[in-house]
């Protein structure tokens, strides 16, 4: 099976679990992908396949990339990932085959999502990297500063990683162990506990957790 | 349409009797202890209704042994059995957070004839 998927976050809600307890739920347009090509050990030294996420929006691509989607025989796509794949006799996948969710996940799986966060742009150090500031007023000249940054004769320069303003989010991070609750083969959609980063309609690569999940998790009282 | 809707439809397909906000109205809860199931009933008036799908809730107030007691539900909780409207009320706005401040006969509320 393949281990994963390329989609689109769609939005939040909560939903009701069987014990009538709302659960956070994000739902996520998880393809349908399509393979674009298949690497394997005798060639590539590794066995994996790439997908590439089928949308309306068509995208501009540039000759050499063109001839890549030509050679697959399937319309280009905008987004293509790797994911690791390993043939066997059988499971088999071939160039131009569809992938879709419900051939990948089942509801109770255990996912990966990672994506691009929220980019927040030039930020200060109390948003950025939670300081606390200073007092408002009672004369108070210290505000939102971010104080000191360093001692002086030694070390002379401000060490390497301090914490400063500057752009926050926009960064690629990744959710571990999220529990698929429901998937909607008819709409390709994946419904995924709890929340993944990005904003709607931002690209998310969906994985099979790599870790293992303690007992705790699923769906603990 | 919106895809996260196509998701909430599936938990939205149960009747629910309809009320308003002034209304007074008997919820049944059900209630899980252990691996026993009881009803519990909690009764008064519908201060305020937020409609946001199957997110949505509604809060009930009512005055318990002198104390103003208040309780959101979700709307479309299947722990919720039934809503009993056992009174109509006519008022003349939608979120009535007024009636925190006043006791007894000023937080009466008019019935609503049809």
């Amino acid at each position: 099976m393949v281990e994963g998927l390329l989609g689109r976050k769609v939005g939040m809600t909560q939903i009701f679990n069987e014990a009538g307890k709302a659960i956070p739920v994000t739902v996520i347009q998880a393809g349908p992908c399509v393979v674009v090509q298949k690497k394997t050990v005798e060639k590539e030294g590794y066995s994996s396949v790439q997908l590439g996420l089928v949308e309306k929006r068509k995208g501009r691509f540039t000759k050499p990339a063109e001839g890549h989607f030509k050679k697959a025989g399937v319309p280009p796509t905008r987004h293509l990932t790797e994911f690791a794949f390993t043939e066997s006799e059988e499971e088999q996948v071939n160039v131009g085959d569809q992938i879709l969710v419900q051939n990948v996940f089942q509801p109770n799986d255990f996912v990966d999502v990672s994506g691009f966060t929220v980019g927040r742009g030039f930020q200060g150090v109390i948003k950025r990297h939670g300081f606390h500031g200073g007092k408002a007023t009672h004369g108070s000249m210290f505000h939102r500063a971010p104080g000191s940054i360093g001692a002086s004769a030694y070390p002379s320069r401000v060490m390497k990683g301090t914490k400063m303003p500057g752009r926050m989010g926009n960064k690629r991070r990744k959710i571990r162990n999220l529990e698929v609750v429901e998937i909607d083969g008819e709409n390709n959609l994946l419904v995924v506990k709890g929340a993944v980063p990005g904003s709607r309609g931002s690209y998310v690569t969906i994985s099979r957790a790599l870790k293992g999940t303690s007992e705790k998790t699923e769906s603990d009282e | 349409m919106d895809l996260v809707d196509k998701v909430e439809q599936k938990y939205m397909d149960r009747k629910i009797s309809e009320f308003r906000s002034g209304d007074t109205v008997r919820v049944n809860v059900k209630i899980r202890e252990g691996d026993k199931s009881r009803i519990q009933v909690f009764e008064g008036v519908v201060i305020a209704i937020k409609r946001n799908g199957l997110s949505s809730t509604f809060t009930v107030r009512k005055v318990s042994v002198g104390y103003g007691v208040e309780r959101i539900f979700p709307l479309y909780s299947p722990t919720i059995q039934t809503i009993e409207v056992v009174k109509r009320g006519r008022v003349r706005r939608a979120k009535l957070y007024y009636l925190r401040e006043r006791r007894g006969k000023a937080a009466r509320i008019k019935e609503r004839r049809r």
